[in-house]
């Protein structure tokens, strides 16, 4: 054994190295899985990746808790992973380890793609047939005629302005990108790739030249305008987030005074009593529209399509929508909340108003625009881009 | 003598005994990261972002070629190097008191005031320097009475708190050198007519380098594969960890191929060390 040769020994383990990495890769077979026939006992667990403030368990507010009344009534144990952006959702999902997910309309599409969620039975899902008929078999949820998930709730990505260093009101984009100057160092934005549509979106209505018709649309040249408005926005900015905790504190101490934001954030900020408003500029804005997903893998599919169910409840998704500041998917929760005019407020089945909001979607080389003769930019040049606007 | 006859047997306990370990170096350890390296030769299919098994050498390419990815890379590498000498400076004063000059209980409580912070989170420790940066924070605040301004969010920020965390992992070997060294040999120095200078500089020096440059291992090391402090206080900076965690998700091989570059900044660092002789008495 000791004169063994040392390169024989190297040269096993090389072998075995490749034979770990070359496995490690898995092939995906496409959308493989097929949708359940029947949802049976519960498994006694669940885990779940969500956006922030869609599993509250009580918590963050002692009033916000549907996780627990859930647990009780289906024994399934939740287990929560807030995700921050899109692009977390996508790889926390390629890992196989949860079992549903709230995916926004710019994650869905590539979890479709990637075979790494199942089409749903919606026959399975009682409250289903109570989701605003808008919200059904729709581009970003759908694939051949199938829904790949249940549909949650939607809203727009606002304008956010501390009242107190703020004025006159804001009421456009204008206030964080050529007018950002006027609050340098204090101006923030939403840290990730998607965010280079709400520049896109700026300039399809101040530069119409381009010809921008679909902010998740851009050739070379609409990108490259883009990606300059954002270069020169940086100069201005006091810190990127993602994080929706780092936002509140950011505004609550006035390191932040302008930026982008969710509704869930203005309204936690404002209960800490920081100087916040938040508002919809004329421009429009960017939003999502999210949709409950199953992993093809799930190691609990019977508790996951419990908490499909439960979650666009009436009740729960009137909670949850109020909670969150979107609109609910499901049309009879609109009686369940505790505001009377919530629905109203925020254009629940108001087609025409979510018109001006621009969805989140996986930008794709065939133009979501329609447009024939030139190729658009894909995701991964997104990305590539905000590296670079980032510097 | 007994340990021949019993060798082979001896021998059979010894690979027994080492052999757990070595199969996790080997395996779990660095396997891990022959497996990452491999990865960077792969590429993505970039709407779905899953790995496509193909041998290219574009991601290497690419991060030569890409402008963006050499500023990151500079970046980072001044900050690591930042982060070093600020923690060198501070380290070598309160090490020197702590070995030489404090005694009893002090001593004690010194080392204890050192390696107590250690023991605490880290995510603890970096929000509690974001709320002391902030715009209302207690910086600004014991500031403003002499007209200054904190540095806010952003690189300098990131470099305190950066040299702040590390600095335990400065001082302990440092303050081990000089633990060590002989008293007889500073009183021979004065004897022989030498200043305090002058012994500092033929004494001390060549006793605490080695320990300096272990130390610096460590806190270069450390800054360079950092991205939650920057995320957490560096406003809207990035560093090379940022653009690794931002590609991981969904350009695995491109990640894979950039975080080599740290690895090649650190083996080049210990090549460099190795060279000062810092190594010599592992």
């Amino acid at each position: 054994m000791r004169n063994a040769n040392p390169w024989k020994a190297a040269v096993a383990a090389g072998v075995l190295l490749l034979a770990v990495a070359c496995g490690s890769g898995g092939g995906t077979d496409g959308g493989g899985a097929a949708e359940r026939k029947n949802v049976g006992k519960g498994e006694g667990r669940v885990d779940i990746i969500a956006w922030a403030g869609y599993a509250e368990d009580g918590s963050n507010d002692p009033k916000a808790d549907w996780v627990h009344p859930f647990e009780k009534q289906t024994g399934c144990k939740v287990n929560t992973k807030t995700a921050g952006t899109s692009d977390e959702m996508v790889s926390l999902m390629k890992t196989g380890q949860y079992d549903t997910v709230s995916a926004s309309g710019d994650a869905t599409l590539r979890l479709i793609a990637a075979g790494d969620v199942a089409p749903v039975n919606t026959r399975l899902v009682p409250n289903y047939r109570d989701i605003f008929s808008g919200l059904k078999m729709r581009p970003f949820n759908s694939k051949d005629g199938k829904m790949y998930g249940i549909p949650h709730g939607r809203g727009a990505n606002l304008l956010m302005y501390r009242t107190d260093k703020v004025s006159p009101a804001p009421d456009s984009w204008k206030a964080v990108f050529d007018g950002a100057a006027k609050y340098a160092g204090k101006v923030t934005a939403y840290d990730s790739p998607i965010y280079i549509a709400d520049a896109a979106l700026y300039l399809m209505k101040t530069r119409p030249a381009l010809g921008i018709k679909d902010p998740y649309a851009l050739d070379r040249t609409q990108l490259d305008a883009a990606v300059a408005l954002l270069k020169k926005q940086r100069q201005q900015i006091g810190e990127y987030w993602s994080d929706y905790q780092k936002e509140v504190t950011a505004f609550k101490g006035g390191d932040s005074v302008v930026g982008t934001t969710w509704q869930v954030i203005a309204n936690t900020a404002a209960a800490e009593k920081a100087p916040v408003k938040a508002v919809l500029p004329e421009e429009g804005a960017t939003g999502w529209s999210d949709t409950w997903m199953v992993s093809a893998k799930a190691a609990h599919p019977n508790c996951a399509y419990k908490w499909l169910d439960w979650i666009v409840s009436p009740k729960v998704n009137a909670q949850v929508a109020e909670y969150f500041g979107e609109a609910p998917a499901n049309a009879k929760a609109c009686e369940e909340t505790a505001a009377p005019r919530h629905c109203a407020v925020y254009h629940a089945d108001d087609e025409a108003y979510y018109r001006r909001v621009h969805f989140w979607t996986t930008p794709v080389p065939q133009c979501l625009d329609g447009r024939r003769n030139v190729k658009c930019t894909d995701y991964a040049e997104w990305t590539r881009a905000w590296t670079e606007i980032k510097g | 003598m007994s340990a021949t006859r019993h060798e082979p047997r001896a021998r059979g306990r010894l690979a027994a005994l080492l052999a757990p370990p070595l199969l996790w170096l080997v395996l779990a350890y660095l396997g891990s990261l022959a497996v990452l390296l491999l990865s960077a030769f792969w590429t993505t299919d970039p709407f779905t972002s899953d790995v496509v098994h193909t041998w290219t050498t574009d991601n290497f390419r690419d991060i030569l070629t890409t402008p963006v990815y050499r500023t990151v890379a500079l970046r980072t590498l001044g900050i690591a190097v930042a982060v070093t000498l600020l923690d060198a400076l501070l380290a070598l004063p309160m090490a020197f008191f702590m070995a030489r000059v404090a005694a009893g209980r002090l001593r004690r409580a010194l080392l204890v005031a050192v390696l107590t912070p250690l023991w605490a989170g880290y995510l603890v420790k970096a929000y509690a320097w974001r709320v002391m940066l902030g715009e209302h924070g207690i910086i600004n605040a014991a500031l403003a009475p002499l007209g200054l301004h904190g540095p806010g969010y952003g690189t300098a920020a990131v470099v305190l708190v950066l040299a702040y965390l590390w600095l335990p992992y400065m001082i302990l070997p440092v303050h081990a050198a000089l633990e060590r060294l002989p008293a007889h040999q500073l009183e021979a120095s004065a004897d022989l007519g030498a200043g305090t200078v002058r012994t500092l500089r033929s004494v001390v020096a060549p006793a605490v380098r080695p320990a300096l440059l272990a130390g610096s291992v460590f806190t270069f090391s450390l800054s360079l594969g950092d991205y939650l402090t920057v995320q957490i206080v560096g406003g809207r900076t990035q560093l090379l960890g940022n653009v690794i965690a931002s590609q991981v998700t969904l350009d695995l091989p491109l990640a894979a191929a950039l975080s080599a570059v740290p690895v090649a900044l650190v083996v080049c660092y210990l090549a460099a060390v190795r060279r000062a002789g810092a190594l010599d008495s592992l």
